[in-house]
C-alpha cells in the first residue's frame, strides 16, 4: 500500500500537481507539499475550523477532505484572499474590529467569512455566528468577529477594494 | 493525524464500485463526503485497507420530484438539503434538519446518504426520515431494493444495508395538504450532535382532528425510532396543549435509553418527552386548518 495518488488542484487560480499517498489530507498537501502555510492546523479532528480553505467555493475543513478528493477541483486559501502587500476588506476589517486576537483561528475565520458573504452578502448577526459555528476562538469571545465581518459586509456591499498594508 | 495507509480507489460507475466492493470485503469501505468515516479512521478506530471513493460518480446527487414522490440522491450534501426549493414546498422538514446539521463546513461537504447508511444514533436525519416515511434505495450485485425507512436502523451505528450494496437514493412522499411538520432538537453545545432531536409529521382533517401523526426520535437510545403509542394515540384525537402533552408521557416506553456523561438516562427521558410535545404542538400549528 504505498502507490501514490497522482492529483491535479486549482489553488488560488493556479493549477498545480502532486504526487502523494493516498491517506495524505488537503491541509498537508497545501502546507507541506505547496509550502502555503497560511491555512492552519488546530485539531485535526474536524471540529476547530482552524484549517477551514473553500472547496468550489463553499467552506470546508482541508482535515477532512483527502488531498485525493481534491482533484480537479478549486481550492481558496487565505493566501489568495488578496494580492501580496495588500489587505482584503475582510482582513482590514478585523484588523480594524480587532476580530482577532491570538490570530491562530483568524485564517479559517476568514475563509468561512468570506463564504457566507457570497451567499448572503448582508447577513445579521445571528446569520454570522450561525455561518462561523464551526470555527473555534479562545481569545475574542467572537465580539469582534462578529463585528468585523458586519463591518465587511458593508464595505464589499460598497465595492471597496484590498489596501496596501503600507 | 493521519490515517492508517490504504489504497485509494475511484470507481467510474455504481457498477464499477459494486464490483469493487464485492472484490474488497469487509476490507473496503465507500468514502463519500468523508465527514464521518474520515475522522473514525483518523483516531485509527477504523482501518480499511481500500477506500472505494464515490464521490465523483454522476447521478447521484440532487434532488427530483416525480409525481407526489421526491428523490433525493445519496451524495446530496446537507447545505443542498437546506437549501433545495423542491424539498422547502414538497418535505420541509428536510430543510429544517438540515440546516442545524454540523456547521457550515461539514454541510458543504457530508452528504445525506452517508450520514443515513452510518446510522449514528446521535445523528438529526434519521428522526426526519423517520417521521417523513422514507425509503431508502439501494444497489447490490444482484439488483437494486427498496428498504422501508422502519426496517432500516437496526442497531448502533447498523442500519439494514449490506456490505456489498450501495445507497443510492432516498425516496420520500411529499407531503400532503393540510400537513405541518418540525425537528426540536436539544444539541451538545460543544459537538452539535442531538442529545435529543425529536422530528414530528402531523396531517388534519378539515375539522381539526389528526388524521395521521408520525414521529422520529433520534439521540434518546441505541438508534432512531418511532414512539407508536404517541402516535397512536395522537391519530383521531383533536390536539391541544393538554392531549398532546399527554401522549408524549409514551414517548420513551419500551426503550432502554442511553445515559452518558452528556445526560443520564432519566434526563433523556424528561427532554424526549418534552421535545415530543414542542414538535408535535408546533407541527399541528404549521398544520394550519
Amino acid at each position: 500500500m504505498t502507490e501514490t495518488v497522482s492529483i491535479t488542484t486549482t489553488i488560488n487560480g493556479e493549477s498545480r500537481t502532486a504526487e502523494v499517498e493516498p491517506r495524505t489530507l488537503l491541509v498537508h498537501l497545501l502546507r507541506d507539499t505547496f509550502g502555503m502555510t497560511g491555512t492552519h492546523i488546530g485539531c485535526e479532528t474536524g471540529q476547530c475550523g482552524a484549517c477551514t480553505v473553500q472547496m468550489n467555493g463553499g467552506a470546508v475543513k482541508s482535515c477532512m477532505v483527502l488531498a485525493a478528493q481534491a482533484d480537479g477541483h478549486q481550492i481558496a486559501t487565505i493566501e489568495g484572499v488578496a494580492p501580496k502587500g495588500t489587505l482584503h476588506p475582510m482582513q482590514q476589517a478585523f484588523w480594524e474590529e480587532h476580530g482577532l486576537q491570538c490570530g491562530y483561528c483568524t485564517p479559517g475565520v476568514i475563509m468561512s467569512s468570506l463564504a457566507l458573504l457570497v451567499e448572503n452578502p448582508d447577513p445579521s448577526e445571528a446569520e454570522i455566528r450561525h455561518a462561523l459555528e464551526g470555527n473555534i476562538c479562545r481569545c475574542t469571545g467572537y465580539h469582534n468577529i462578529v463585528i468585523a465581518v458586519r463591518e465587511a459586509a458593508v464595505r464589499m456591499a460598497r465595492g471597496d477594494e484590498a489596501t496596501s498594508i503600507r | 493525524m493521519h490515517p492508517y495507509p490504504f489504497t485509494y480507489h475511484r470507481p467510474t460507475s455504481i457498477d464499477d464500485a459494486l464490483t469493487m466492493l464485492g472484490e474488497f470485503g469487509d476490507s473496503g469501505k465507500l468514502l463519500a463526503g468523508g465527514h464521518s468515516l474520515l475522522p473514525v479512521m483518523k483516531l485509527r478506530l477504523a482501518q480499511p485497507e481500500h477506500l472505494i471513493d464515490i464521490s465523483g460518480l454522476a447521478g447521484l446527487s440532487g434532488v427530483r420530484l416525480d409525481g407526489d414522490v421526491v428523490g433525493i440522491g445519496a451524495l446530496t450534501t446537507h447545505h443542498q438539503l437546506a437549501t433545495d426549493a423542491i424539498l422547502e414546498t414538497s418535505a420541509g422538514l428536510l430543510p429544517e434538519i438540515a440546516r442545524v446539521v454540523g456547521d457550515q463546513q461539514v454541510r458543504n461537504r457530508g452528504t445525506f446518504g452517508g450520514a443515513l447508511a452510518h446510522a449514528d444514533p446521535a445523528a438529526d436525519y434519521p428522526a426526519g426520515v423517520l417521521a417523513l416515511n422514507a425509503e431508502i434505495v439501494a444497489r447490490g450485485p444482484n439488483g437494486e431494493r427498496t428498504i422501508p425507512i422502519d426496517d432500516f436502523f437496526v442497531d448502533f451505528l447498523t442500519s439494514a444495508l449490506e456490505p456489498d450494496e450501495i445507497l443510492t437514493s432516498i425516496r420520500i412522499p411529499a407531503l400532503a395538504a393540510n400537513t405541518g411538520y418540525r425537528y426540536e432538537k436539544l444539541q451538545n453545545p460543544a459537538s452539535g450532535y442531538a442529545i435529543v432531536g425529536v422530528a414530528a409529521v402531523v396531517t388534519l382533517t378539515a375539522d381539526g382532528k389528526i388524521s395521521a401523526a408520525r414521529v422520529g426520535v433520534t439521540g434518546a437510545g441505541d438508534m432512531a425510532y418511532r414512539p407508536q403509542a404517541v402516535e397512536n394515540a395522537l391519530v383521531g384525537s383533536t390536539p391541544n396543549e393538554d392531549s398532546v402533552k399527554a401522549a408524549a408521557e409514551s414517548a420513551v416506553d419500551g426503550i432502554e435509553l442511553l445515559s452518558d456523561i452528556h445526560a443520564p438516562a432519566d434526563y433523556r427521558a424528561r427532554v424526549t418527552k418534552n421535545l415530543v410535545r414542542r414538535a408535535v404542538l408546533k407541527a399541528v400549528e404549521r398544520a394550519g386548518v
